[in-house]
């Protein structure tokens, strides 16, 4: 087991580093830079201050140089400074990134909230009005656009009950708090828990057509013992292997559920700091993502242990 | 008779009253809740060229003088002192002279002084080095000579020649005192000012907090407690969010005719005005690359605009036709209607100009079978891809065949700049409508928003002699004539003159707009909640 983590911890180590060439070198091939956007919209007062920033983030130095500084930094927590903002990093990235950890672990929980049960009632209820409704309802998560749905929601609550559950530092009471998080959770983990659910649906069907299953019946176990307790638990790999691979997914959904619901985190933030090319926050924040995608990851193939008794891993 | 007599006074008595009831008086206090569209490249006024910094933060800061706020229209007449408690002009028109106001306090509690005014204008004038970043309106002041001080209250603007649109100039919400003692970094993003509210945060991509300044100058103002701007880039939910009460006011401009009916048919009692942003849809042709090097090619894309679908298409017929100058009655310069009618291109026979532009492409060897292929260039955002499917459309019409080429917001402007383009949809925006600004900014050789590169030193000198009159009437007619050149020689060809909607609250009072331009009236020094 040991040596397995040290495995994968290494592996994460070489991800993280060919994530952080990718996106170094894709950022330098589209074109403009921070330098230009800043000084070229209007008109320019001094070349030498355009050249002062130019050097400052080291637009001037050789791409393997300027790689180099850019880890370097932040292997010792330097993740740099942004010129837009004119504030270092992190002081940037720090407030935002509870704001969209929270959405995401709702999300997510959510996700697997709704997913996972209404999976288990669907191939329970294999061929019945419940479950032509449930897989209707988990066809349209998978196809309705997020942002679609989003706005749908928007829309609905207008109408309906007068408010709009977008970000608010303050929320007037209680119920508006709950709101306005769990109904951009709700939202964005519609999809993952779509997706979740049928994974779930069909592998339950597989599960449940086991001779073990039947065992477990013949022995006069109840019906909820033998879903629960011995076909769900061996039906739930698929599924969290899927959550695991939902997780990358989930930010690009972030994306857009913090534009529709107005949420400044770190994802909204993110796109607004390629349009200006704020390279060191791009690089960081893309950064920051993927490593929370490897160790969701990790947790995932740590977790099959817990689950399927039979995984060892390293032996 | 008696008694129908006293019901006949009692009646007059009440229509008097009625009649004299005082306005409703204001009520002190309450956040102001603005929506914001993106996220302002700095908090710097002069330093940035865009109402998404204009609108938030002029509330921070005071000019020397401003226009009036009850005046509809911005222009001469509606100027009226703020830092200056008056001016003077010597007898021959060139030393402009203003007395300030005493006890006026920075943020930060310094004094401010006719230094802090003298050093404001030798900044954005060039005449001593900053370290602004930016300086996008050094042509407004081409005229001022010296900026010199008289003790601590007392400034004197001297010019090369006389210049009337100067306190025009002045009066717009992008010239704002800055303090000396402040460095330009800080005004990027800390701003300090003298204004009714003082700068409390921004936070980017989330909001701008203003509070209200208790030692303000101007007693008993401002009324509101503090304003709030929530940048919310996604327009739906915007609109969401003011129908649901979230907010009081929108920022300016930024709803389309469309979106401002929507508004009113979801909520009957909000008020919105649909009124000239004074930004333009302009085609840019860069006359240094070729074939666009030839006036014959330019003139015959120019002849192909039929400005009225533009109109139609793009707002419902409500965006105006006219040239560079805002078009009446809201403009100020614009051409009459008649006038209008002789400006080749603006006629009301579309088809006869098209055929003039397909006459001009043939004797150039191009024709159906020949279509000159070019890309059009544009910036990625939905209000101009939808100009430049319109102008593609357009082109075809005198042999021109175009493909749409859409650019990142950052990659166009730097494009435009250093002239990377051969043909182009833009959009952009004046601060004040007035001739000096429009022309000196946008096409004078060399201008930094010259972006097609025009130069015609001859009406140059015209844009000098107009910018010397006092005879309002005359200059009129020389501006006419000038815009009319402008638009002979494609310098800018204009497409259409936006109008975007404002949507309120009604709780919102002592909101005054003006009719020619979105970029002044926001000091919010006389605005208050009814809640």
């Amino acid at each position: 087991m040991l040596s397995y983590l040290i495995r994968r911890l290494l592996l994460m180590v070489f991800t993280l580093f060919g994530v952080s060439i990718a996106i170094f070198l894709l950022l330098r091939i589209v074109p403009g830079n921070i330098a230009d956007i800043l000084f070229d919209s209007a008109g320019m007062i001094d070349p030498a201050e355009k050249q002062k920033i130019v050097s400052d983030l080291g637009l001037d130095l050789s791409l393997p140089v300027q790689y180099a500084h850019w880890i370097g930094g932040l292997l010792h927590g330097d993740l740099g400074y942004s010129y837009v903002s004119e504030k270092p990093v992190l002081d940037e990235i720090l407030p935002r990134i509870p704001i969209t950890g929270r959405l995401a672990a709702l999300a997510l929980l959510f996700a697997v909230c709704t997913g996972v049960p209404l999976g288990v009632i669907s191939a329970v209820q294999q061929n019945t009005w419940l479950d032509y409704a449930l897989r209707l309802f988990s066809l349209s998560g998978l196809s309705m656009p997020s942002f679609w749905l989003g706005l749908l929601i928007l829309m609905a609550f207008v109408h309906y009950f007068g408010t709009i559950p977008i970000y608010d530092r303050a929320p007037a009471t209680f119920w508006a708090w709950v709101a306005m998080l769990g109904v951009p959770a709700a939202a964005v983990g519609f999809r993952s828990s779509a997706l979740i659910m049928r994974l779930t649906r069909s592998s339950m069907l597989e599960v449940l057509r086991q001779d073990y299953v039947r065992t477990a019946r013949s022995k006069g176990l109840s019906e909820a013992g033998v879903t629960f307790d011995h076909a769900l638990r061996n039906a739930m790999l698929p599924v969290i292997t899927v959550i695991g691979v939902e997780t990358a997914f989930l930010f690009g959904g972030l994306i857009v559920t913090e534009t529709v619901f107005n949420i400044p985190g770190v994802a909204r933030f993110l796109v607004e700091a390629i349009r200006w090319r704020d390279y060191p926050m791009v690089q960081n924040l893309v950064m920051f993502i993927a490593f929370v995608v490897v160790t969701v990851n990790l947790i995932v193939d740590i977790l099959y242990m817990f689950v399927d008794p039979r995984i060892r891993y390293g032996q | 008779m008696s008694a129908l007599l006293g019901r006949l006074a009692l009646a007059c008595l009440l229509a008097v009253l009625c009649l004299a009831a005082p306005a409703q008086a204001q009520k002190q206090g309450g956040v102001l809740r603005v929506t914001h569209r993106d996220n302002p490249p700095s908090a710097s006024i002069l330093e940035e060229a865009t109402i998404s910094t204009d609108m938030p933060f002029m509330a921070v800061f005071n000019n020397l003088v401003v226009f009036d706020p009850n005046a509809r229209q911005n222009r001469l007449e509606a100027v009226v002192p703020e830092l200056a408690t008056s001016w003077s002009l010597s007898d021959d028109d060139r030393t402009l002279t203003f007395q300030l106001r005493d006890g006026v306090r920075w943020h930060d509690g310094k004094p401010f002084t006719s230094a802090d005014v003298k050093c404001t204008w030798d900044m954005v004038t060039g005449h001593t080095a900053s370290n602004m970043r930016k300086n996008p309106r050094k042509t407004w002041w081409f005229n001022i000579k010296d900026v010199t001080t008289d003790g601590d209250h007392t400034v004197t603007f001297h010019l090369n020649d006389p210049q009337p649109s100067l306190l025009v100039m002045l009066a717009g919400g992008f010239s704002p005192v800055y303090p000396c003692h402040v460095t330009a970094a800080q005004m990027r993003t800390h701003p300090i000012g003298t204004g009714p509210f003082k700068f409390v945060e921004f936070k980017q991509n989330e909001l701008i907090r203003l509070a209200r300044n208790p030692d303000y100058w101007k007693p008993g103002r401002p009324y509101l407690d503090a304003i709030e701007y929530t940048i919310i880039p996604n327009r739906s939910t915007m609109v969401l969010a003011l129908e649901a009460g979230k907010f009081d006011l929108t920022i300016t401009g930024e709803l389309t005719p469309e979106l401002v009916k929507d508004v009113q048919a979801q909520v009957p009692q909000m008020q919105c005005l649909v009124q000239p942003s004074n930004t333009q849809g302009n085609l840019l042709v860069n006359r240094e690359k070729p074939p666009f090097d030839d006036a014959r090619i330019r003139r015959a894309m120019g002849l192909s605009i039929d400005r009225k679908a533009f109109s139609d298409i793009l707002s419902l017929g409500v965006d105006k036709i006219g040239g560079a100058m805002l078009a009446p009655p809201e403009g100020i310069w614009g051409w009459s209607p008649e006038f209008m009618q002789t400006v080749p291109g603006y006629g009301a026979d579309v088809e006869k100009s098209r055929e003039e532009g397909r006459r001009i492409m043939r004797e150039l060897g191009y024709g159906p079978d020949k279509m000159l292929p070019l890309k059009v260039s544009t910036r990625n955002i939905p209000d101009y891809r939808d100009a430049t499917v319109i102008l593609i459309d357009h082109l075809k019409s005198v042999y021109i065949q175009g493909e749409m080429e859409a650019l990142d917001s950052a990659v166009w402007y730097a494009r435009l700049v250093r002239k990377d383009y051969s043909v182009g949809m833009n959009v952009q925006g004046t601060g004040i409508d007035d001739p000096d600004v429009m022309f000196f900014e946008n096409y004078t050789c060399g201008s930094e928003r010259n972006y097609t590169a025009y130069c015609n030193p001859e009406l140059e000198k015209l844009f000098h002699r107009q910018s010397m009159m006092k005879d309002f009437e005359a200059r009129r007619q020389l501006v006419w004539e000038i815009d009319r050149t402008l638009q002979e020689d494609g310098a800018r060809p204009i497409v259409y003159q936006s109008q975007g909607g404002t949507c309120w609250w009604p709780q919102v009072k002592g909101l005054k707009l003006a009719v020619n331009s979105i970029y002044n009236h926001w000091r919010f020094d006389d605005v208050w909640l009814d809640r």
